[in-house]
């Protein structure tokens, strides 16, 4: 089966326009059915502005989007309610939380025994049953998003956008939610475009993804694919990529074609005891500790995760020996 | 000191008495402002939900309109409805002048410009991503103004009080399309200004309690309304 056949949603030619200016312009894009489509790419990169096409709430200047092969505005209310979105917002309304989920079953004529058995089933899904009767208002950062999730799965969408759900929710709570999230939607398996600026969310949710630039899609591919081995430097940059040099100035031994650029994730670097780079700066950063090394006129950066790096029992100015596996070697042509 | 305690007795004994003509009075006077405000509710919600929600050209110029409404004089009303209604006016074939109708639409244009403010002051301040989050929930143009009505329910209510306030109380433009007749168009502002003007203070202490009384009632079945914690 060809990937198009596979498509549940269809990008073709799409051009939107803000105030004038053209902010998103994609030739194609599928979305393929059931799987995880994660969009990523920098502030104001069109992201939002592609989910906002797709819930047909923005309108294109240009282009079209379909649902299984039919124009998506051919009926715009019945194509919404084959879909669900949620937000960074939880977006609630001032009622109790059982209605709330249930409200929109109740907009597509759902009779009120269905609508609250399916309320009783997400809410209990996703941990929040002994919420139901509460109000809207009286539930923190972290319930609200979990109401606003399971009011998304109630409908039992088709198609779900979501639009940075995670990114308001504090750490801790955060994580529970996505691996509640992550569990429901690997049963469930809606068509899902899910926009996020977290490369772990990416990770972890994603089966597809595609990274816009400037309102261009620059690059579309499973998620590894895209972090380990993007298609340039701008896009490495984005991904974070720390060490991008140019193969004329390889330090390590790394064979490049001339005029080539090698991106290595400072992650990818293996640190020893005793060699010809020496440790210019350590920083603690989360888990890890970020190493600024120098290699002759070359600067590296790695990261070790904190026990193994305590181990080493280096410190700044020391020598040490820089290992980079082969596979974690990515090359991509020099910008001009 | 005593005419106002003598006043008050009187007021106590009519009421208690049960006066045919004050409860003639306080019926029309129901009846004409809760009209009048109905209607402006009718015409004054939609006008400040699309004022609240759509940009066009003159919207800035409407809203100011509106704004310099809520303060608008009574009688200037009344004076304008007069020229329009009167026999030889553009709208004298109605024959509608001195009529609890005429009553009706000065009271309309008095509390429209209330109801349209006070819509458009709590539909505006809706998350416009919330109205977002109801149209991708799937709702259709009816559901998405039942449901801003909902969330905009307490500014609403107030939308509701401010008409009925604005109606109910004021005497010029009554005065001027209705002329106080007794038995048709004599409403309990415009009575208690009659009597208070024969010397009868009893009388219009006792017309003046009906009507703050009827003021307070009304809004106070609106306030419960309004306060009550709604959760489902």
């Amino acid at each position: 089966m060809s990937a198009a056949a596979d498509a549940h949603l269809q990008v073709r030619d799409l051009a939107v326009q803000r105030g004038g200016n053209t902010v998103l312009e994609i030739d194609a894009l599928d979305i393929p059915r059931g799987l995880v489509t994660v969009v990523i790419g920098p502030n104001g990169s069109g992201k939002s502005t592609l989910l906002g096409a797709l819930q047909l709430v923005l309108h294109p200047v240009r282009g079209t989007l379909t649902l299984d092969g039919e124009p998506m505005d051919a009926d715009p209310i019945k194509t919404r309610r084959r879909m669900s979105a949620a937000f960074q917002e939880p977006l609630l309304l001032s009622m109790s939380v059982q209605a709330n989920v249930e409200l929109p079953l109740r907009l597509r004529g759902v009779n009120r025994n269905r609508r609250r058995e399916l309320a009783e089933h997400w809410l209990e899904r996703f941990g929040i049953a002994s919420l139901s009767r509460r109000h809207a208002r009286q539930l923190s950062g972290g319930e609200a998003q979990r109401v606003s999730l399971a009011r998304a799965f109630a409908s039992q969408p088709e198609v779900m956008l979501l639009d940075e759900p995670f990114a308001g929710v504090d750490a801790p709570t955060r994580e529970g939610l996505i691996t509640d999230f992550a569990e429901i939607l690997s049963e469930t398996r809606p068509t899902t475009v899910l926009v996020t600026h977290d490369r772990d969310e990416a990770l972890r949710l994603g089966d597809q993804t595609a990274l816009l630039i400037g309102g261009q899609l620059r690059q579309i591919g499973p998620p590894i694919e895209i972090f380990d081995h993007p298609a340039d430097r701008e896009i490495a940059e984005f991904v974070g990529v720390e060490n991008i040099l140019r193969s004329d100035e390889l330090p390590l031994g790394i064979e490049a074609p001339p005029d080539s650029l090698i991106c290595i994730r400072s992650e990818h670097i293996v640190l020893e005891r005793g060699g010809d780079a020496t440790v210019r700066r350590v920083d603690p950063s989360g888990a890890m500790v970020r190493v600024a090394l120098s290699v002759g006129a070359v600067e590296l950066t790695a990261r070790s995760p904190r026990p193994v790096w305590h181990g080493l029992a280096i410190d700044v100015g020391d020598s040490v020996s820089v290992c980079v596996p082969p596979e974690a070697v990515h090359v991509i042509a020099a910008a001009d | 000191m005593d005419l106002i305690w003598d006043g008050i007795r009187e007021a106590a004994r009519l009421w208690w008495s049960g006066d045919g003509e004050i409860i003639e009075i306080t019926l029309r006077t129901l009846a004409i402002s809760s009209a009048a405000t109905a209607l402006a509710l009718l015409v004054g919600i939609p006008i400040g939900a699309v004022l609240a929600l759509r940009r066009f050209w003159g919207r800035g110029l409407i809203v100011a309109a509106v704004n310099t409404g809520m303060g608008m004089p009574p009688v200037v009303v009344g004076l304008v409805l007069v020229l329009i209604l009167v026999r030889q006016g553009p709208l004298g074939s109605l024959e509608i002048i001195y009529t609890p109708t005429a009553m009706v639409i000065a009271q309309l244009f008095l509390a429209l410009p209330m109801v349209v403010g006070f819509s458009l002051a709590s539909i505006q301040s809706v998350n416009p991503r919330l109205i977002g989050q109801m149209w991708a929930m799937g709702a259709n143009r009816w559901q998405v103004l039942w449901l801003l009505a909902r969330e905009t329910r307490l500014g609403l209510l107030a939308a509701v009080m401010a008409g009925f306030g604005a109606a109910i109380s004021e005497v010029g433009a009554s005065m001027q399309v209705g002329a106080n007749l007794a038995g048709e168009t004599r409403v309990l502002p415009t009575a208690i200004v009659l009597e208070t003007g024969r010397g009868n203070w009893e009388v219009a202490i006792a017309l003046g309690t009906v009507l703050v009384a009827l003021a307070f009632i009304v809004n106070l079945v609106l306030t419960t309304a309004q306060q009550r914690r709604l959760v489902t």
